[in-house]
């Protein structure tokens, strides 16, 4: 029952980023090209996905528990720490590099395999290698 | 060049964000991608075979689309190492900065989470300067 419905979650997911583009680079490079062909329409994904998922997370804590699993696993730090701003710096150099981040690089991996494949493997290569570092 | 799609966009968005709501009250879960896939390589199977299906559905549904209803956009040549680098440096800073697009930039706004909203916030900023750094001043496109 839980792997059915977390497949009908990743297909709900993977559907949208191909349906809102997000599975081509080349647009995602674009919205981020803001002093050339910049094209917006991303922040229409985010426009249209922030909402409806603040509805679920509200809906969440009106539970005590949710309705699958037996137990809320949210993060609950609050501090905004150097991990957290150098992390995000060099994962924004590394999707401006590539166009890609990682819920559209599994989305593509049989559509466009000769672009995403070798960036998976890097990828992989990149969080395996985080680890290795911090213990 | 690529066409503006306000309508496509923001309903893709809606099915995403239908994704997150069901992760948040079935689950009581953040449906981050770099977590999740973090989790699948580190644990033993059985205790993540649950995202593994999620991965499943996230890989097999866009293939589905591209052979059925909607063809997929042209496949562009890319530069091998700008996959490389880019795959290997977003592997690392979502690890370090606990979160992609998907756990931050979706899930944690939507729950107005500070550290989320700051790391968004630092994430786009240094993609559009990468962006800008690239094609405007050292001339690549792609």
């Amino acid at each position: 029952m839980i792997q059915i419905i977390s497949l009908l979650l990743g297909s709900l997911f993977g559907g949208g980023l191909y349906l809102a583009g997000m599975t081509n680079p080349k647009k995602v490079l674009n919205f981020m090209d803001i002093m050339g062909n910049w094209d917006p329409s991303l922040i229409f994904v985010m426009a249209g996905a922030i909402p409806v998922a603040a509805i679920g997370y509200r809906l969440m804590l009106c539970r005590a528990v949710p309705i699958i699993f037996n137990s809320i696993q949210i993060p609950s730090i609050a501090a905004v720490d150097a991990r957290l701003v150098i992390g995000s710096l060099i994962f924004g150099v590394g999707w401006g590099i590539s166009g890609l981040c990682p819920g559209p690089a599994f989305a593509t991996v049989l559509i466009q395999p000769q672009v995403t494949a070798i960036y998976l493997v890097a990828l992989i290569a990149g969080s395996l290698a985080y680890k290795q570092f911090h213990r | 060049m690529t066409e503006f799609t306000p309508i496509s966009s923001a309903l893709g968005g809606i099915l995403i964000g239908l994704s997150a709501f069901g992760g948040f009250l079935l689950f009581g879960r953040v449906i981050g991608m770099s977590g999740m896939m973090a989790k699948v390589l580190g644990h033993d199977l059985g205790k993540s075979a649950w995202r593994a299906f999620f991965f499943l559905g996230l890989i097999g549904i866009p293939w589905i689309l591209s052979t059925t209803i909607s063809p997929p956009h042209d496949a562009q040549p890319f530069n091998p190492v700008a996959l490389i680098l880019g795959g290997f440096l977003v592997g690392y800073g979502t690890r370090l900065g606990s979160g992609c697009t998907s756990g931050h930039a979706i899930c944690g706004i939507s729950r107005l989470s500070k550290r989320s909203i700051v790391a968004t916030c630092t994430f786009m900023v240094s993609a559009v300067v990468t962006v800008f750094v690239t094609r405007h001043i050292f001339g690549v496109m792609q």
